[in-house]
């Protein structure tokens, strides 16, 4: 039953086993996990139980003794009671699980075995081969599986060996799929080429080339599926269609046991009990390999985020005085930490935003403008994200420190966030008109229909060709300039009074970039909202922007007027950055890059972090950090040749 | 939309037809592959050798074997089925008596499996690693590693037998009793056992899609809009993850149906499951044939349902 579960996770373990470079071997994750180390150490119990059984001073499993029918548990001599014939039950219980045992591990490896045979033939042969294959496969799986199990049976005749081969077969479908899966991707990698070009033949491929890198996926989809196997063998036992007697399993004292459940209900349950620990302790030991293999799990990124960035009280004082323009974000300083690791992506940024204004934030992907951006209300993914310390100060509150409904009330209606992908960040499933409705019905008390209406007054306002019937449509329907329109006009709905857009035309081709700028700074101007708008293009800044930030590894470098800026950059950063953008006058020549990668956030250096990548560095650069300069009372900069730089 | 839907399941419909002929293929082998005579199977060991060559013609058995599936195939598109000879009625009528009560215990099953195990799969990503999380993650565990039929036999002995609240087997009580609360009495255990088993695998996976889906960009959206968390869980991320659980719920259906067979059996449940447990032990392989292909094609059905359930969610899906 939890075969489903296979399916599902047999892709990523196999590009797991593909590049194993984890730090903590998957042993130690293993024992790590209490649970599964329970499981394992249950499991080898019973194994070695089940082994040395023949030794043990037991009375034999089928000697009846009339005179001792029904004994209960802990009765003299018989420590788990005994039968309706007075056989002793531990004995048959011990002898039962080695049966049962076997049986299930038998039908694994036929199962493992042909099913992987087939698997491997049809990734490796493809085309004809896979297809008949493969649609045999589907037809199997067409029926629920404990029927097929059922019709097999009937037609072999009841017996051990039998549901044996019942139960493998109505199993080999998931390993031919997973091995299937794994052998095609295997198949078009390069070595397999080079094996053929040497002049390999395809069996001594398979055989050395192949099975070495499928055999983990043939291993953990058996452990996902020998507790089912198990569970199965001892059903078609309970159902009297396995093992016969005097032949006993788990399966079938407990078959047996079931017309006594109201006597002696001893004889049903002991044997359940074994199986259901059996089954249960392979079932805990098989998750704890997958979660110990599964690369995603490790890296913590498939928790969920909260609903709002984890906050240190460090972050969360409230405002001395009155804060700076409409928006204050003072010494900011958002981390991620990952697999112990600690990353600082945003270090202590300190800016503010004019009633009306625009300010631009511009940075390389990494260089913390996003991060900033989320950090202001909380919408950083968290974990593994945490907001060390710092100041977003709003309307004399530090955004940090807020209770959550505040927060909510904020989100959205006086402060707005417009995101880069808008496929992404529309719901796939809502139409966007009701996207809109919940939206403005979340920060005011319309009713549904005078919130649709709203809502199409609104992608009107953004110039969505035909606003009323597009409302009707999903995201998927619409173009991507239409999109961005879409996340324009919810994040406009509530009439903010800062908009924050995170790089709203990265995803969408030139003219529609040019179009969706028009309209924001335009929307800007009619609300006298401000506008906080992050990009990694001087150009774009240059056409909307007031004042302009310059981010690098987390810190503003430099930060002033836009027309200041570009006329005299004061940072070497901002000037390699500018030069990125290609000018009017610009022919044939190459567009400047800036050589080298922005340091990695895990691993600040302590002096200035442009240090490597600076055509001017000296010793004293990376002596000590660098304070941002003052070059006049609205242009600053973190150089310490700032004033010659910019001269 | 509705015309989208209409052309959907009429297309789906379509895609049925292989699908069945692909399942009637592989009963047909199977019964095929009797080892021995098959018409010997059929009419058990004591048959006359006369009887055994009617059969023989009858079923076309002396004919190449594409030849005997195109026999076959028209008999059973004609309803024929072919007769029982350990009750000597028709397969048909044996099978129409049943499939009633299956599909009230496998529905019955699906649903509350359905209920419960998506309403533990959001409790349990909504508070991740919180102490529900923890508890529903061990039942569900407990779930997917108890043997049906032994969770029937506990539920007997302990709310049949020891406190004797509700009947321990049978569909209706012998004396009185044929109206629906009396069903109902009757149905809470079988259902509960199969439900029981089959919502772990669906809480399990409900966790997994809404866990994934709460890390995507329109979750932050929903966020940054100002909406409470609740609404975010249970409209936004719900409803993303059904769209995956919904094809598992269809695959559970499977499950149900052939854990209604041990269920069944443990509770006497008159339905085709306690039927083919019966059918098997006395060799009467019409009947087997019948009803695999019954339950089969219910399967194949209940599927069908979970497309559409499917397609209606997600507008992505195109007809």
């Amino acid at each position: 039953m939890s075969r489903f579960m296979s399916m599902s996770n047999a892709l990523p373990l196999a590009r797991w086993f593909g590049q194993r470079h984890s730090r903590t071997s998957p042993l130690k994750l293993l024992l790590r996990n209490r649970l599964a180390a329970a499981g394992l150490i249950v499991l080898i119990a019973v194994c070695i139980l089940a082994l040395i059984t023949p030794w043990l001073p037991l009375h034999h499993p089928n000697q009846t003794a009339l005179g001792n029918r029904l004994l209960p548990p802990g009765s003299d001599g018989h420590l788990l009671g005994t039968d309706h014939l007075g056989r002793d039950i531990l004995a048959r219980i011990l002898w039962g699980t080695r049966v049962s045992l076997s049986v299930g591990i038998s039908a694994t490896l036929v199962a493992a075995s042909v099913g992987s045979l087939l698997g491997i033939l049809a990734g490796y042969f493809g085309r004809h081969v896979d297809n008949i294959l493969m649609r045999g496969i589907d037809m199997v799986m067409a029926f629920p599986y404990i029927l097929l199990a059922l019709a097999i049976v009937a037609v072999l005749g009841p017996g051990l060996l039998n549901a044996l081969y019942a139960i493998a077969i109505v199993n080999i479908p998931f390993f031919a799929r997973n091995v299937r899966g794994v052998t095609v991707t295997l198949r078009n990698r390069e070595f397999v080429d080079a094996a053929l070009l040497s002049g390999k033949g395809h069996a001594r491929i398979l055989l050395t080339e192949i099975l070495p890198n499928v055999l983990p996926v043939i291993v953990i989809t058996m452990s996902t599926t020998v507790g089912w196997m198990i569970l199965e063998t001892a059903g078609l036992s309970f159902l009297g269609l396995g093992a016969q007697p005097p032949q006993a399993d788990l399966g079938s004292m407990l078959g047996e046991g079931r017309r006594l459940i109201s006597t002696a209900p001893h004889v049903a349950t002991i044997p359940g009990l074994m199986i259901f620990l059996l089954v249960m302790s392979i079932n805990l030991l098989g998750d704890g390999v997958r979660d110990a293999l599964d690369p995603r799990l490790k890296a913590g990124a498939l928790r969920r985020p909260a609903a709002r960035t984890r906050t240190a009280p460090a972050a969360r004082q409230q405002p001395k005085g009155e804060p700076k323009g409409l928006l204050e974000v003072d010494s900011l300083r958002t981390e991620f930490h990952l697999d112990g690791q600690v990353h600082q992506a945003v270090n202590g940024p300190t800016f503010h935003i004019e009633p009306g204004e625009c300010l631009g934030i511009i940075g390389e992907s990494g260089s913390g403008k996003s991060v900033t951006a989320m950090s202001l209300l909380g919408l950083v993914a968290s974990p593994p994200g945490i907001i060390q310390s710092g100041q977003v100060n709003y309307q004399r509150q530090n955004l940090l420190g807020v209770s959550d409904p505040i927060l909510r009330g904020y989100r959205g209606g006086e402060l707005a966030y417009i995101f880069q992908d808008p496929l992404s960040t529309l719901h796939p499933l809502f139409t966007v008109g009701d996207q809109l409705v919940e939206a403005i019905r979340a920060h005011r008390p319309l009713s549904y229909r005078a919130a649709w209406q709203e809502a199409v007054r609104r992608l009107e306002e953004v110039r969505m060709p035909n606003a009323a019937r597009r409302a009707k449509s999903y995201p998927h329907q619409l173009s991507g300039g239409m999109r961005q329109r879409v996340s324009i006009a919810m994040a406009l709905a509530n009439d903010p009074q800062l908009i924050i857009a995170d790089e709203p035309t990265t995803a969408l081709d030139v003219t529609v970039q040019a179009q969706i700028l028009k309209l924001l700074n335009r929307l800007r101007e009619e609300k006298q909202a401000s506008l906080m708008f992050i990009t990694h293009d001087f150009g774009v800044v240059k056409q909307i922007c007031h004042r302009v930030a310059v981010m690098y590894a987390g810190e503003i470098v430099e930060i002033g007027p836009v027309e200041e800026i570009l006329a005299r950059p004061a940072h070497p950063y901002t000037k390699r950055l500018i030069g990125c953008v290609p000018s009017v006058d610009y022919e044939g020549g190459r567009l400047a890059e800036i050589p080298g990668l922005p340091p990695q956030v895990s691993n600040l250096p302590v002096g200035c972090k442009f240090a490597d990548r600076c055509d001017q560095v000296t010793d004293q650069c990376r002596a000590a950090p660098v304070e941002l300069d003052t070059l006049n009372e609205r242009h600053h900069a973190r150089c310490i040749f700032a004033r010659e730089v910019s001269a | 939309m509705h015309t989208q839907l209409w052309r959907y399941i009429g297309k789906r419909l379509l895609l049925m037809i292989p699908v069945l002929f692909g399942l009637s293929i592989i009963v047909f082998l199977i019964m095929a592959l009797i080892p021995g005579d098959p018409a010997q199977a059929i009419l058990g060991a004591y048959a006359t050798p006369e009887n055994v060559a009617r059969i023989n013609v009858q079923l076309g058995l002396d004919q190449p074997l594409p030849m005997q599936y195109v026999t076959w195939l028209s008999n059973i598109l004609q309803g024929d089925f072919g007769r029982s000879y350990a009750q000597n009625r028709a397969v048909l009528d044996i099978i129409s008596e049943r499939f009633g009560a299956t599909l009230i215990l496998a529905g019955t099953a699906l649903v509350l499996c359905s209920l419960f195990g998506l309403l533990a799969g959001i409790i349990s990503a909504s508070r991740q690693y919180g102490l529900a999380d923890k508890m529903i993650t061990f039942v569900v565990l407990i779930g997917i590693s108890m043997p049906a039929f032994w969770l029937g036999l506990l539920l007997i002995m302990f709310f049949a037998v020891d406190l004797r609240w509700l009947p321990a087997s049978g569909m209706y009580s012998m004396w009185g009793g044929d109206d629906l609360p009396d069903l109902l009495r009757h149905l809470i255990l079988p259902a509960s056992t199969l439900a029981f088993i089959a919502t772990g695998v669906i809480a399990r996976l409900t966790r997994a899609s809404m866990l994934e889906v709460l890390r995507q960009d329109y979750i932050r959206t929903a966020r940054a809009k100002g909406l409470h968390e609740r609404r975010v869980i249970y409209r936004h991320a719900f409803k993303a993850a059904m769209v995956s659980v919904v094809p598992v719920i269809g695959i559970q259906a499977g499950f149900v149906l052939g854990g209604a067979v041990y269920v069944e059996t443990v509770f006497q449940w008159p339905g085709i499951g306690s039927m083919l447990v019966n059918a098997i032990s006395q060799r009467d392989l019409l009947l087997v044939q019948g009803g695999v292909l019954v339950v089969a094609a219910a399967y194949v059905v209940f599927n069908l349902l979970a497309d559409v359930v499917q397609f209606i969610l997600d507008p992505r899906v195109t007809a």
